[in-house]
């Protein structure tokens, strides 16, 4: 899922303070998996912000709905009576959702409540851990169903650096596991270390953003 | 056989002598002196000298300027390159221009991440966005290929050829062990031609390790020089073994260092004998040697080592 985290609230405050009726809009999908964005989410942040907002002398009303994709225009759609009521906007989905609805309610500001910072899966309870990067050229295949482009600090190809902890963690974080010391085992355990003595060449990153903004046209589709 | 490329370390070990190396880290500022005084302690203690490139993540001067520094004052530099900070584009334009200066020796690696920040000492810069376009080993390849073929990476040619002895770092000691002969063998197939380890401290257990690159055939194909920090304090050697992945301290060594009287000779004394055992491994052309910020102690060590006067290749 697309992974999103609670902005600080200090710089929500900042954002809102100088308006007068602000619409909190949740995301029922990914920012509710990891429990940012959804509603349970939207209706505690909400008096917060309330709470902070009149702290800061500010007497600003607060709306709130949570919608089922904010990723989506036909869910999009089901704010737009809400939205004729506010000066303001929060989302609290990811950053497609924030600018989805920053394109369908223009000139209403639209300003995100969360930073969206990776793809991750939930390992366990309150615990969620980047599984992939978005790269645009996928290795799994070659690195035993490990990513070492999101998992590796270094994004590195060709086995690990000379950073592996003697217990098999990163030298980054003692409860991260050095992701190629994972391949290098599964590998091992499959009888196919040999896989892995092969160079990987240098990789193309054009398929990802470094490409430039992507654009994908399905003329299948059209 | 590839062609020489005319770097005193490449011959040192071409003509089948120990070779010594040593490091030189670029100040935290742009004064030149401070690298002419490094400069100036160790002329003359070995054959070529490490220009660390922006090591633990801090911003210090360029290796490229810093090793230009080295050559103007007589010191044959090996620059190192490091993943972290220069996409492919960057670091063949720097690669051109390393060779244009003079340098002819560069070490490829992957390079602290930036969260490092100096180990704790300093801020550095644990927002910086990294790059990690390449990873080491494909450097190795890169570099190679400016060389052998004048080509870059993305099928370009370049004119002249810009040839370089290349070097690469050996984790042996690092977990998953079982691969790092592998990815050993992955840097000499890319074009390594010397190969610098992380600090030995376990000579055993460092053997096992050469066995089996020996065995690999690999010590044949690159000259590997064993890293050896020369240890200063009882604490400095438990900090290593507690905290520096891939370098081990065996326990009767630690023991030792905290019995003695005056730990700074007695580290001297284990480097003394560290080097003495690496010479006498089958497979080892040399040591790299390190006395963080105490270049001044490797003269001495070297000499007593019997390292002294380094050879001089016409």
């Amino acid at each position: 899922m697309i992974f999103a985290e609670w902005k600080p609230l200090d710089e929500l405050i900042d954002k809102l303070k100088s308006h007068n009726k602000l619409l909190l809009a949740g995301c029922a999908t990914c920012v509710a998996e990891c429990a940012a964005g959804g509603e349970k989410e939207v209706e505690t942040l909400a008096p917060l912000l309330r709470m902070a907002l009149k702290k800061h002398g500010c007497s600003i009303e607060i709306v709130t709905c949570t919608i089922e994709k904010q990723c989506e225009w036909e869910f999009v759609e089901e704010l737009a009576e809400k939205a004729e009521e506010v000066d303001a906007i929060m989302s609290i989905a990811c950053g497609i959702g924030t600018q989805a609805l920053a394109e369908r309610y223009d000139p209403i500001p639209v300003y995100p409540g969360v930073n969206t910072s990776a793809l991750t899966i939930r390992e366990e309870d309150g615990l969620w851990v980047a599984r992939c990067a978005a790269c645009g050229d996928c290795v799994l295949g070659e690195t035993f169903g490990y990513c070492p482009i999101a998992r590796c600090a270094k994004s590195l190809l060709n086995g690990p650096c000379g950073g592996t902890r003697k217990n098999g963690k990163c030298e980054l974080d003692e409860d991260v596991d050095c992701i190629w010391n994972l391949i290098v085992e599964r590998a091992d355990e499959r009888g196919q270390l040999e896989s892995l003595s092969q160079m990987k060449k240098t990789k193309d990153w054009s398929n990802s953003r470094h490409g430039g903004p992507k654009r994908v046209i399905r003329e299948d589709l059209r | 056989m590839k062609t020489p490329v005319g770097s005193n370390l490449e011959s040192i070990l071409a003509g089948d002598h120990f070779a010594v190396t040593a490091e030189v880290g670029p100040p935290r500022g742009p004064d030149p002196a401070e690298v002419i005084k490094k400069a100036e302690i160790l002329r003359g203690v070995a054959d070529a000298y490490n220009v660390t490139d922006n090591q633990t993540a801090v911003v210090r001067m360029s290796s490229i300027a810093a090793s230009k520094v080295l050559l103007q004052q007589g010191l044959e530099p090996v620059m190192q390159i490091v993943c972290r900070d220069r996409n492919r584009i960057a670091i063949q334009s720097d690669l051109l221009g390393a060779w244009a200066l003079g340098m002819r020796n560069v070490l490829c690696l992957s390079g602290d991440h930036q969260s490092a920040g100096g180990g704790g000492k300093l801020k550095g810069h644990p927002c910086a966005k990294n790059v990690y376009d390449i990873d080491s080993i494909q450097l190795i390849s890169i570099v190679k290929g400016l060389g052998d073929d004048a080509v870059q990476d993305g099928g370009d040619s370049i004119s002249p050829a810009a040839p370089f002895f290349i070097g690469a770092a050996w984790t042996p000691l690092g977990p998953p062990e079982k691969f790092r002969t592998i990815r050993l063998a992955k840097k000499i197939d890319a074009g390594a031609d010397f190969i610098q380890t992380q600090a030995v401290y376990d000579i055993k257990h460092f053997a096992e390790a050469v066995r089996r690159a020996e065995d690999m055939g690999l010590t044949d194909r690159a000259a590997i020089l064993p890293g050896i920090i020369v240890p200063r304090s009882v604490g400095m050697l438990k900090y290593m073994n507690a905290n520096v992945p891939g370098i081990e301290v065996p326990d009767d060594m630690i023991k030792r260092m905290k019995d003695a009287a005056e730990p700074k000779a007695e580290g001297i004394k284990i480097t003394l004998e560290l080097i003495e055992a690496v010479k006498n491994l089958s497979g080892i052309k040399g040591v790299h040697l390190q006395a963080i910020e105490a270049e001044e102690l490797l003269p001495d060590v070297i000499k007593a080592a019997g390292l002294l006067p380094r050879p001089e290749i016409e």
